[in-house]
């Protein structure tokens, strides 16, 4: 596993507790996992996703990550309607590994409250946590 | 005794090593209000010899003991098993390991296992096959979990009451707790699934048919799929004799989502009724929600061809609470042994084999109707069929096995009650011409 | 030091079976057709699938070749913590196999089935005997499968109080099928952790305990091959409750004629055959999973059941019996592995009562001394006497970077299968070793030293240690790429 400061943290991203991140553009805002969170998993081998339509709430799990031997849960950070769904991970779940913050994304979704994004936290503020 | 290998001398060393005093003291961690303070009241141990002639007075205490002729299937089949089936099979290296968790040594179960699916999925039509369960009842009733688990919006799944009885039964002990509930789907004169009765049912997540059915006939799996497709539920198929897909239309060919069968008749001794072999195939899609071990094929890290258990992240020594089944050990071992007896058999020999089948089921049934057996349909079936008895044929049947060891046909009346008289009958390869001539012959003087 | 049993030699390449066929070939003679062929309806008729065609020899040579590159019990020491890969005696193979036995169809019926039902007849009342319940059924067809029964039986019981309850409580040493057989029921699992000293401690219990807790399930001894001192203490603190103790019997093989799960409050038991009574495990199955209840749940257990019936003085018949109105009702398509169970009958009286309580003793002394004899080189877990088996980690050697998988792997290489890794979780990296009783202290020695050997390696040269085995057939596998890409048939 890397030192914190080997991992990349994209700027116009926010991020949960749980190592999510968010980023808004137009009206969806576009969901997957941080570095810290691939590189502590390891390698990818599946990700399991909504279909689109599925409405979820705020912490409401929304999928999984497997690595060989284990599944981790992943969880929304913003209540909303899912638009979309990355459907390249079925064949391509490395791209969480390798691209986590583009190649790599999750879901798209048409938030129900656009102010749940201000209780995310900014790039400082989730370096700071993970520091500790 | 024999299999415990320690001197006198040893046990003292290793206790001096633990530090303790006697055998006895090596349970200090269990309080002495717990322990046991009689001996267990067992028989005394048996030497070898003495075991082997207990053994066999129970042994010949069955009937089977005996070289029987079998006129009776219904989910345990008397066919040949070539030798080199349980002589391969028996080899320790495949009999005394575990589950192949360590890869590196377990290389000839998990090629032989990988070759069982292949062969499997290819026997039914399917995309996929696990690596085996415990038998047909238990992997009809996973398959109906996992269509029940699909469809959060109805609790309910369709089950014909030609699936076989047993079948159902375990299907219930499943579901029930879950709050599933099963809808039976009623018969048609020609001892067919009513596939109109299926068409009106509502609030069902899947329909499970087996075919050939509990009866033998073959069922129109092609107007059971077009049902399904309609009301858009998951279609389930089953099957008791594997050596039909041998000769007839895969569960595959007709867009089966999910196969449950059991495998005893591929080499697989009868056993009275286990250990058998749960097989389990699904389509592509359905990958995750199958329940067990799956063996993949992948490199090493020189490069190397070599096999993997894989997809464990849905098994429950992982995602525990949340995995498909809780199922861990299967019946592996059978499942080689079916491989096995597929590799020996071979494209050719399925054919054959299963063509016999249907000959002799069909000569037989021809047999009887001659000495006043009375046909209830016309329905195709593979090798087995219902027949009416006449008058008195319940007495000879237990005097041909008691004195003939001719085991001819099973009573259906306990498992359907309006079907007095009625007999499940069913030739295989094993039965000659002759002693099919030889029962209808004994039959006609009841 | 001994000579290590690892050593190199000529094994075969052997391709999948596919890639020898060649058209025309079958491995069978078939009998010459005696009556006129019937046509199949063409409705119906299929083609024949592609199996694979093959001479006797090729399918001969094919699963001899495939065999060579496995491991067995026969093969050598086999630790698998929790697994109790104890020798498989043959004469069982033989009692499995007689004609009666293995020729017996299911479906003649009880009155020419005698020899079968007496058989699980007394196997009943022998496990009954070694566990202290009054009542056993030899339907499930797997330890799984019987914790699935004896879950189903709980949730039966529960139904006919009038209340059904909502949740289980199931330690973190438990095995995973635990709380996926509970899950099976509906019931959500309820994690405990176990105390400081590798154990669940009763207050623990206590606190979670309530009337919507349908009872506990506890592995005893446990995973981390400790005995649960306070089960008694704690069954009475889920009695008081109204609920019932699921005893998973997976380790029985530690105190059998020492304690019976009967008498410590537990109420409901699965075994293994394929672990305590030395039926073989054939690489995944089938196994058999006994369950053995007290008074209160005999209704529940599953159908058919059997019956003695006295005739006379000496005469006996049995029968199975389906009229059981409460019954959770049927696990397996007829009575469960019956040939499972003829090889664990056979065991039994190999060995008689006395036989079975040396077995467990010599059991509990190989771990032990083991225990003694690796704790300086790896590290313990929980340092205190413990029951079959004993878990250390890789704690000593993280800082080489050398794991627990690194030295389970050299293991291969110096001829012994590694023992059960990375389980239980609560210890982090574990090595869980269970020699079982048939190991002779020679066996064991020569384990010992190659442990230590392989943590010197650690040492002094954890880059070769990275890359084991090197004896095998095949190195480590491509987990990843098995997973990323599933390839599951040829």
């Amino acid at each position: 596993m890397k030192e914190i400061s080997d991992l990349t943290f994209s700027e116009d991203a926010k991020y949960t507790k749980d190592h999510e991140w968010a980023k808004l553009s137009n009206d969806t805002i576009t969901i997957g996992l941080s570095d810290y969170a691939q590189d502590q998993l390891g390698e990818i081998v599946f990700v399991e996703l909504p279909e689109v339509g599925d409405t979820f709430s705020r912490g409401d799990e929304f999928g999984s990550v497997e690595s060989v031997k284990a599944v981790s849960e992943i969880y929304i950070p913003i209540s909303g309607e899912v638009v979309e769904i990355n459907e390249d991970l079925e064949d391509a779940p490395e791209q969480v590994n390798e691209d986590c913050y583009e190649g790599g994304w999750m879901i798209k979704i048409k938030p129900d409250d656009l102010s749940e994004m201000d209780d995310l936290m900014d790039k400082a503020a989730y370096l700071a946590m993970l520091k500790g | 005794m024999r299999y415990l290998p320690h001197t006198q001398e040893d046990i003292d060393i290793m206790l001096a090593k633990t530090g303790q005093s006697s055998l006895d003291e090596l349970f200090t961690t269990i309080p002495d209000e717990l322990k046991t303070k009689k001996p267990l009241d067992l028989p005394k141990a048996l030497s070898e010899w003495d075991l082997d002639t207990h053994m066999e007075g129970l042994a010949s205490s069955n009937i089977s003991c005996r070289d029987y002729k079998c006129f009776i299937g219904a989910g345990s089949y008397d066919h040949y098993i070539p030798a080199i089936v349980p002589y391969l099979v028996s080899r320790s290296e495949f009999a005394t390991a575990y589950t192949p968790y360590q890869p590196e040594v377990s290389q000839g179960t998990l090629q032989g296992i990988y070759e069982f699916q292949t062969m499997v999925a290819e026997l039914l039509g399917m995309d996929i096959s696990t690596a085996s369960h415990y038998d047909c009842g238990t992997a009809l009733a996973e398959c109906a979990l996992i269509a029940l688990r699909k469809n959060k919006k109805a609790n309910k799944i369709a089950v014909s009451s030609l699936v076989h009885p047993s079948h159902r039964q375990v299907m219930e002990t499943y579901l029930r707790p879950s709050g599933f509930e099963i809808v039976e789907i009623p018969r048609t004169k020609e001892g067919l699934t009513d596939a109109t009765a299926l068409e009106t049912m509502e609030g069902i997540v899947g329909v499970a048919i087996q075919s050939p059915n509990f009866f033998g006939n073959i069922e129109d799996l092609g107007a059971f799929k077009t049902i399904a497709d309609a009301k858009k539920i998951v279609f389930i198929t089953s099957f008791t004799e594997s050596l039909a897909y041998g000769l007839l239309k895969n569960p595959g060919s007709f867009g089966a989502d999910l196969v449950a069968g059991e495998g005893q008749s591929l080499g697989i001794a009868k056993s009275f009724g286990g250990p058998g072999l749960g097989l389990l195939a699904g389509s592509k899609k359905m990958m995750r929600n199958l329940p067990g071990r799956f063996i993949g094929r992948t490199k090493d890290a020189n490069g190397n061809d070599g096999y993997v258990l894989t997809l464990a992240t849905r098994e429950q020594h992982i995602r525990r609470e949340k995995a498909s089944s809780n199922i861990c050990s299967n019946n592996g071992l059978n499942a080689m042994t079916a491989a096995m007896y597929l590799a020996t058999v071979g494209k050719i020999g399925i054919r054959e084999i299963a063509q016999q089948n249907h000959d002799k089921a069909v000569y037989l049934k021809s047999s009887l109707e001659k000495v006043g057996f009375e046909s209830v349909s016309d329905s195709p079936f593979f090798n087995e069929f219902v027949l009416k008895a006449p008058k008195g044929f319940s007495l000879k049947r237990a005097d041909l096995i008691q004195n003939q060891y001719i085991f001819a046909g099973i009573d259906l009346e306990p498992y359907y009650s309006d079907l007095k008289d009625h007999y499940l009958f069913c030739a295989t390869e094993k039965v000659s011409k002759k002693d099919i001539d030889q029962l209808a012959k004994e039959v006609t003087h009841a | 030091m001994h000579k290590q049993p690892g050593t190199k030699g000529l094994i075969f390449n052997e391709p999948q079976l596919w890639d020898k066929s060649r058209e025309g070939r079958c491995a069978i003679s078939l009998p010459r057709a005696d009556v006129e062929q019937a046509p199949m309806d063409e409705r119906f008729i299929g083609d024949a699938p592609e199996l694979p065609q093959l001479s006797e020899l090729d399918v001969v040579r094919h699963y001899t070749r495939l065999s060579q590159w496995n491991f067995g019990v026969d093969s050598g020491m086999y630790p698998l913590g929790s697994c109790t890969m104890k020798y498989n005696p043959k004469t069982n193979e033989v009692q499995a196999a007689r004609q009666g036995f293995a020729g017996a169809h299911p479906l003649v019926g009880d009155e020419f089935s005698q020899g079968a039902l007496k058989l699980m007849y007394d196997l009943e009342q022998h496990l009954g005997e070694i566990t202290g319940f009054p009542a056993v059924t030899l339907q499930p067809a797997a330890g799984a499968h019987g914790e699935l029964a004896g879950m189903l039986m709980i949730h039966a019981y529960h139904a006919k109080k009038g209340k059904q309850r909502s949740k289980i409580i199931i330690p973190d040493t438990a095995h995973g099928t635990n709380p996926a057989s509970a899950s099976l029921c509906g019931y959500d699992s309820i994690n405990v952790s176990s105390g400081k000293k590798g154990i669940l401690e009763p207050a623990t219990v206590a606190a979670l305990m309530d009337e919507d807790t349908a009872g506990i399930m506890i592995t005893n001894p446990n995973t981390l091959g400790l005995f649960e001192e306070n089960i008694k203490e704690i069954a009475e603190i889920v009695h008081a409750k109204g609920g019932l103790v699921y005893g998973d019997g997976a380790n029985m093989n530690a105190i059998m004629g020492v304690v019976k799960p009967g008498n410590l409050g537990i109420d409901v038991l699965h075994l293994n055959l394929h672990k305590t009574f030395s039926t073989p495990h054939g690489g995944g199955g089938p196994g058999s999973g006994p369950v053995g209840v007290v008074e209160e749940l005999i209704p529940f257990l599953p159908v058919p059941r059997i019956e003695k019936n006295r005739k006379g003085k000496d005469l006996s018949t049995y029968k199975f019996v389906t009229d059981c109105p409460d019954t959770i009702g049927r696990m397996h398509t007829f009575y469960g592995h019956f040939g499972v169970m003829v090889k664990a009958y056979s065991y039994i009286l190999s060995m008689g009562g006395e036989g079975l309580r040396k077995t467990s003793q010599l059991a509990v002394l190989n771990a032990n001394y083991i225990k003694e004899s690796l704790r300086d080189v790896l590290n313990l877990a929980y340092d205190r006497p413990c029951m079959h088996e004993c878990v250390f980690n890789d704690k000593l050697q993280k800082e080489h970077h050398i794991t627990t998988m690194d030295m389970a792997k050299r293991l291969l290489d110096y001829g012994f299968h590694p023992p059960t890794v990375y389980f239980p979780l609560v210890v982090e990296a574990a090595f869980m070793v269970e020699p079982t009783e048939t190991e002779s202290k020679e066996d064991i020695d020569q384990f010992i030293d190659a442990v230590k050997a392989i943590a010197l390696e650690a040492l002094e040269n954890p880059e070769e240690l990275k890359k084991a085995p090197l004896l095998t057939k095949v190195t480590r596998l491509d987990e990843v790429a098995a997973a990323r890409k599933p390839c599951l048939r040829g």
